[in-house]
């Protein structure tokens, strides 16, 4: 038994070690979970939201190695620091939801590309965060990210029921007992988990479009709001791997290689419409 | 917020006391009295931004008021029938699947209640493509799935043509009889309305005047508010026969007149004696 397991452990060792099957592991991580996330995205009309936080990821780079923690863990911070201000901001009364997105999204991604600079002592590879690094995703990074999209999947499903039904209304979900408040900020909370995740793979500037493509492409497939979400998670994946195949054939960064595939998913979805 | 107190009186169903709502220091909507009791229909009326909505939404629990308390029953349950339903086309759903959102109820019984409404035919139809009269009849069904002891209809009426209309309010009187279930509605369309109220409240940002519906349509307030035609117009209509008596010479429904409002203006306890 024990050797059995050995044999398994040495064998996804073996596999990990490809740095293709590594960025491949990470893309499908990431696919899964922003898929279905990315579908409520769609349904709630929140793609600018998605962008803007994504945009203030840099920001939670660059603290973290200020910090001296884990970048991941300083983007999952700042995101969701930052989701939590949006929501209060627009309690305020004055200015849109649209301008605030803006002055958060740009505000953050100019501070953050300061603070970077400042960073003396580390050299912090921009492009990599701007753009994606999928192929130099490393093996314990793999474990992160499926780690971390299991997590988000797992409470997307336990929200699901009271989500969507205050998706459609949230005056009769709240009638209807459903804790509205709360169950926004567990939404929020899941949406800056994935940012992070999705950051490593298509970079900061690409990020929403791991949650709104997919999503979207699945919406001509789809009748019922699970099998959106599912579509959504498939089109992700399929996605994910064209990209690889594309940048690993053609050279083609494969972050943007990845978003291109899904877009031609979406166009093609459009024919069946 | 705070939970809504719970009444300990077995026949009254909600009830708002002195309420009052502001947003932005900017009062809305004073010293409101409502009551509901079991198996009656109490009627808000009132031309636009006269607070309508918002007293009902605080009675719903929705906003908090900034003075005043919101009391209802002990395990009150509450359908809830918004003034529309706005769903993003991306996400699927039907008819069914909507109605399934809230409570899980069987197949069955959400045909049932389908039937009860008149909406069978679009039971399997896209939520998006029902047409105004079914959406509201479709609402109308996911607020009885919850077996309530309460109808909250926000102009139950909106976006329905005029022949349409008549048919919901007939459908909602005979869902009343039959379920005897209270009614609080909100409504523009006097004439109809005045028909089938046991208490009519008039609203313009306080309760200028409250009592049965024959009343309440000679009350000066009233005439001042919607003019003398209209004044007249309902008078006529919710008896039928031209009447004799004027103000003082008497509301027929005793429970309603115990319901009038201690709110209302001098002019209004005089008028009620």
């Amino acid at each position: 038994m024990m050797l059995v397991t050995m044999l398994v452990m040495m064998l996804v060792m073996m596999i990990m070690d490809d740095f293709l099957i590594r960025s491949a592991l990470a893309g499908i991580a990431v696919a899964l979970a922003s898929g279905p996330l990315g579908a409520f995205v769609v349904w709630r009309r929140m793609a600018y939201f998605g962008g803007a936080l994504s945009h203030t990821a840099l920001l939670g780079v660059a603290l973290g190695f200020l910090l001296g923690v884990q970048p991941g863990l300083g983007v999952a911070f700042v995101v969701m620091a930052a989701a939590l201000m949006l929501g209060w901001l627009n309690g305020v009364k004055g200015l849109s939801l649209d301008t605030l997105l803006g002055i958060v999204a740009h505000g953050a991604l100019a501070v953050g590309l300061i603070v970077t600079s400042l960073l003396d002592t580390v050299r912090i590879d921009l492009m990599g965060y701007l753009f994606g690094d999928i192929l130099a995703v490393g093996v314990e990074e793999v474990w992160w990210l499926w780690g971390g999209a299991g997590f988000v999947l797992a409470a997307l499903i336990k929200l699901w029921q009271p989500l969507l039904s205050l998706t459609v209304h949230a005056d009769i979900a709240s009638v209807e007992g459903v804790p509205v408040r709360r169950v926004e900020l567990a939404f929020m909370v899941l949406l800056a988990l994935v940012v992070a995740l999705a950051m490593k793979v298509v970079g900061i500037v690409l990020v929403t479009s791991m949650l709104v493509i997919p999503a979207a492409a699945a919406r001509s497939f789809s009748k019922t709001p699970e099998a959106m979400a599912i579509a959504a998670a498939v089109i992700g994946v399929c996605s994910v791997g064209i990209g690889l195949w594309a940048s690993y054939a053609y050279d083609s960064p494969a972050g943007p290689s990845i978003v291109a595939a899904a877009t031609l998913f979406f166009a093609l979805s459009l024919l069946k419409r | 917020m705070p939970p809504p107190r719970e009444h300990k009186s077995e026949d009254m169903l909600l009830e708002a006391h002195n309420v009052g709502v502001s947003f932005d220091g900017q009062s809305i909507l004073s010293g409101a009295n409502v009551r509901v009791r079991c198996g009656e229909v109490v009627t808000l009326i009132g031309p636009n931004g006269a607070g309508k909505t918002s007293l009902v939404r605080a009675m719903l629990g929705l906003i908090q008021p900034s003075s005043g308390t919101v009391t209802r029953r002990k395990g009150l349950s509450i359908g809830y029938m918004p003034q529309r339903l706005q769903i993003d086309p991306a996400l699927p759903m039907t008819v069914r699947r909507f109605l399934q959102l809230g409570t899980k109820p069987g197949l069955g019984k959400t045909l049932k209640v389908l039937k009860e409404v008149g909406a069978s035919a679009i039971a399997n139809s896209p939520l998006q493509s029902v047409s105004g009269g079914e959406m509201q009849r479709v609402m109308l069904a996911r607020a009885l799935l919850r077996e309530p002891d309460l109808l909250v209809l926000d102009e139950p009426v909106q976006g329905v043509d005029i022949t349409g209309q008549a048919e919901l309010y007939r459908l909602i009187n005979s869902i009343r009889k039959h379920r005897n279930v209270g009614v609080l509605m909100v409504s523009h369309d006097l004439s109809v309305v005045m028909a089938q109220t046991d208490h009519v409240v008039c609203l313009n940002r306080h309760v200028c005047c409250a009592g049965h519906p024959e009343a309440v349509s000679r009350h000066p307030e009233f005439v001042a508010l919607f003019g003398e035609n209209v004044a007249s117009e309902l008078a006529v209509y919710a008896h039928q026969h031209d009447h004799q008596h004027d103000l003082d010479g008497h509301v027929i429904d005793d429970s309603s007149d115990d319901a009038r409002d201690d709110a209302c203006d001098d002019a209004c306890d005089d008028d009620h004696g």
